[in-house]
């Protein structure tokens, strides 16, 4: 099938970018939607053009190093993928699809498609962690953790840390990301000790790194890959709002 | 070069690691500051490793070429994670893992250093659950685990099937924590280009900022790498695209011998290559053969669907050969069981290269939900891909490149014969000899970096106190750039037609086909041959477009795939060298009547550490010999 492609092109984090078309016409419904512009890459590069810069790496949706905003959706039409699990089966012969990089200010281009993310890594580095050392753990069965806690915390860890949240949402607020990773170390016992201090500094950090509020609108529950739900932000909110009274 | 020298401790396997501990020489915390360490690679191993270390005091750079740390590709590891806590009260202990270990290995790794990757692997655990990874729970709230390949005991832990995830964000949490704290300074999409060598001792490294394309000097005490294994130097493999073996091959150059570098891994369970324009292949985690019985038709071209055909047209063969182990059969033995069935004309699926793994007798026995609870991601990546649902009908399996065994040779500190210069996790050979055990890359990565390299590294460290601060206008540092700036420019202007990405699809397709699941001479002569040819047509046909200063994802591309071809070169001698079949090492000429790998102990009992000699001169052989003190060599049956 052929496909008409309006690809944001930008050549560095300060040049200004623009769309530009590609009708490309050797596409199989058996590639991946990565795969596709990995074969119009190497034609441009053939034909002497300049290929698509574009991270990628794991391609079985669960390192987040890729992430596109596909037809003004973050990782295109299908719900609960990564954009390297897009499938070119869910376009049509004669489509025209538009690619653009995450859209949202924390995350400035760097180039093409590529964004640099780094914020999300100085979030965690607030006290996204427990402080253990090496050496000091007790025997893993002396925490005993209710299964229903650890199911509830293993459901927010999966976060992959792609930033599809920040893309959907029109604030490029960064809560669900956050509250994902306070849910999962606060509902488990070893995340107990430092639990407010971890929610105070996270949500501090995440503000200076100019991410926008959150209203509600739930963008980054309906985009999120791994379908990290709202539950999240509201136990983030409630674990905020207790730390800052107690 | 001096015969290798293992640097095994004295007294019984059971106490080495403790004497070890007790005498190795220590740093005092005032020291360590001043110390300086580097570590390229930050998956399992390097995370674990530069957090340990920051923890200690000591002044850690941390490398990796993604855009974060928490992207290496343990991410993908899905099984589990082996420690011997004996939860189960069945029976397990350190020395069942450890002769596990050795066995699954066919005897070919090094008792001291497996023993003791068995021993720290309940500290591990623990770690990980302190660290906060959700493992899999019981209804009590107490840690629950499941079996793997090659093993009668249940000892893996798991987080469903992305229990890598959470050992990798764990790791990565841990390294925040030191971040936060300025003990370890991260550098991103960095790649590092050379080793710098400093009166024969690792003092440095040369990295491409991948942003801007600019050469960096680095320069430390030591140099750790744990920087994974070489799969994809057969293009489609199970690991992350980008994974590559050049840092392990930069050091190589540089006088660190490679081991056993032909052992490398297909594992069994993997979504089919579809098409042509496929990048990758998508494991699916051994833990479903748990509960998954792998099967193809009795009859060759069965056309039916799965479904329709019954139970009595249906060959479990895994269950037919080895009755004992069934589907839980070793990787080396499950692929090429496969590989079997499929070339005998039984293979199912639009290729014939494919068979099935069927969890209906699970679903009747369990129901939907338990498998769900178990399995549930897996089921719904399978579906993604596919498009079929696993809860209705069986997978289609296929071998496919996973994990090298092989790797730089290490002593028992884990330093390469290069002084100063570590190599951990994947990265070197240590632990699994010919054939790596289901959910112990994890283990042994954690293992590796958290608890063993911590130790081990401050033997050297304690003579480097004296030594200030490396400075990175020595004239060493100034060779290393210019030879990495040449070589760059060397691969910008050939200037041919053909991409990268051409080469490395081709590449792959030679070793896949010749010194892939089933090796023999003849074969192995012609594909050092068709690496040569194709190797000169890559240095005079590549097209890399772009320019160095800027970001330039195909010179990243041509720079790996041009270290490949030289690994390849290597990886063929050294399976030609071995004729003998171990492991995933299947060499047609040596195999017993029922088609199981035969093993030469007699000739064979070593490692293979190879030590480059220059371009266009053969590689000199090393052999260490290995010892078996503790474990009688015997023949590694599962039936």
């Amino acid at each position: 099938m052929k496909v008409r492609l309006k690809i944001w092109r930008q050549e560095n984090a300060k040049a200004k970018g623009a769309f530009v078309t590609y009708d490309f016409e050797e596409v199989s419904t058996e590639m991946s939607f990565l795969e596709m512009l990995d074969a119009l890459n190497q034609k441009l590069i053939k034909k002497g053009d300049s290929p698509i810069a574009f991270d990628s790496d794991c391609r079985e949706g669960i390192c987040g190093s890729c992430g596109l905003y596909i037809n003004g959706r973050p990782n295109g039409p299908e719900k609960g993928i990564s954009t390297c699990q897009l499938s070119m089966r869910a376009f049509k012969d004669g489509d025209t699809i538009y690619v653009e990089p995450w859209r949202a200010k924390p995350f400035p281009v760097i180039k093409d498609l590529i964004v640099d993310r780094s914020a999300f890594d100085k979030i965690l580095h607030a006290c996204g962690f427990i402080s253990v050392n090496t050496g000091s753990a007790p025997d893993g069965n002396s925490i005993l953790v209710p299964k229903e806690y650890s199911d509830l915390a293993f459901d927010s860890s999966v976060c992959i840390g792609c930033g599809a949240c920040v893309a959907a949402c029109k604030n490029a607020s960064a809560m669900l990301f956050v509250s994902a990773k306070v849910s999962h170390l606060a509902l488990l016992p070893q995340g107990r000790p430092e639990a407010r201090e971890r929610v105070k500094n996270m949500v501090m950090e995440m503000d200076r790194l100019g991410f926008g509020n959150c209203t509600n609108t739930g963008a980054c529950e309906a985009e999120c890959p791994k379908e990290i739900n709202l539950t999240n932000i509201a136990r983030l909110n409630r674990e905020y709002f207790t730390a800052k009274i107690l | 070069m001096a015969i290798l020298d293992a640097k095994i401790p004295e007294g019984s396997l059971a106490e080495k690691w403790t004497h070890y501990k007790n005498s190795v020489k220590l740093v005092n915390p005032a020291n360590k500051k001043k110390l300086d360490i580097i570590v390229v690679g930050t998956g399992a191993a390097g995370s674990s490793a530069a957090s340990a270390l920051g923890e200690l005091g000591y002044n850690v750079k941390v490398f990796c070429y993604q855009d974060s740390p928490r992207r290496a590709h343990a991410i993908a590891s899905q099984g589990g994670i082996n420690a011997t806590k004996n939860y189960q009260n069945d029976g397990d202990s350190v020395y069942r893992l450890f002769y596990d270990m050795i066995k699954g290995g066919d005897f070919r790794a090094r008792e001291a250093n497996v023993y003791r990757a068995a021993e720290v692997s309940s500290q591990v655990i623990d770690h990980y659950t302190a660290l906060g990874v959700p493992f899999a729970r019981d209804y009590g709230g107490s840690l629950t685990n499941r079996s793997f390949g090659g093993v009668q005991v249940s000892r893996t832990f798991y987080a469903k099937g992305q229990t890598g995830q959470q050992c990798m964000l764990a790791s990565y949490s841990s390294l925040n924590r030191q971040i936060s704290k300025g003990t370890v300074t991260m550098f991103s999409r960095r790649e590092m280009l050379d080793l710098v060598l400093v009166d024969g001792k690792a003092r440095g490294i040369i990295t491409r900022n991948l942003i801007t394309g600019e050469l960096e000097r680095h320069s430390a005490h030591a140099v750790v790498l744990a920087s994974g294994g070489y799969g994809t130097i057969y293009y489609l493999s199970t690991l992350a695209i980008q994974s590559n073996g050049s840092a392990a091959w930069k050091a190589h150059l540089k006088g660190a011998l490679f081991a056993n570098p032909s052992f490398a891994q297909i594992h069994p369970t993997s979504i089919p290559q579809l098409n042509e324009y496929q990048s990758k292949l998508t494991l699916m985690s051994e833990s479903l053969r748990n509960d998954g019985r792998i099967w193809v038709p009795k009859e060759k071209n069965d056309k039916r669907h799965p479904n329709d055909i019954p139970e009595e047209d249906r060959d479990y063969y895994l269950e037919r050969r080895y009755p004992a182990y069934g589907n839980l059969v070793p990787r080396d033995v499950g692929s090429r069981a496969a590989k079997e069935r499929c070339d005998a004309g039984y293979g199912v699926g639009p290729t014939g290269l494919a068979v099935y793994m069927d969890f209906r007798d699970a679903i009747k026995k369990q129901g939907d939900k338990t498998i769900e609870a178990k399995y549930g991601n897996l089921f719904q990546l399978y579906d993604t891909i596919t498009g079929i649902n696993p809860y209705k009908e069986p997978m289609q399996i296929y071998p496919s490149a996973h994990y090298t065994m092989g790797g730089l040779w290490v002593d028992y500190n884990l330093m390469t014969t290069i002084p100063g210069l570590y190599a951990i996790g994947e990265a070197n050979f240590a632990d699994h000899g010919a054939n790596r055990l289901g959910a112990a890359s994890l283990m042994q990565c954690s293992g590796d970096g958290y608890f063993i390299l911590p130790f081990t590294i401050s033997d050297y460290m304690a003579d480097q106190i004296k030594t200030p601060r490396i400075p990175v206008n020595l004239k060493e540092f100034d060779e290393a750039e210019e030879n990495v700036r040449k070589r760059l420019e060397k691969l910008i202007s050939i200037n041919g037609t053909q991409t990268s990405t051409f080469f490395h699809k081709k590449l792959g397709k030679i070793m896949w086909d010749y010194c892939g699941m089933v090796r023999n001479e003849e074969g192995l002569k012609k594909a050092a041959e068709l690496v040569k040819e194709l190797k000169h047509e890559f240095w005079t046909d590549l097209k890399v477009p772009g320019n160095l200063n800027e970001l330039n994802q195909e010179i990243e591309k041509a720079g790996r795939v041009s270290d490949f071809f030289d690994l390849a070169g290597l990886l063929i001698s050294d399976a030609l060298n071995r004729k003998e079949s171990c492991g995933a090492h299947f060499r047609e000429e040596s195999q017993t009547p029922d088609g199981e790998a035969q093993r030469n102990d007699d000739e064979y009992l070593y490692v293979a550490a190879w030590e480059f000699k220059g371009e266009e001169r053969p590689h000199q052989l090393h052999k260490e010999k290995l010892k078996f003190e503790e474990v009688e060599v015997q023949v590694r049956s599962y039936k």
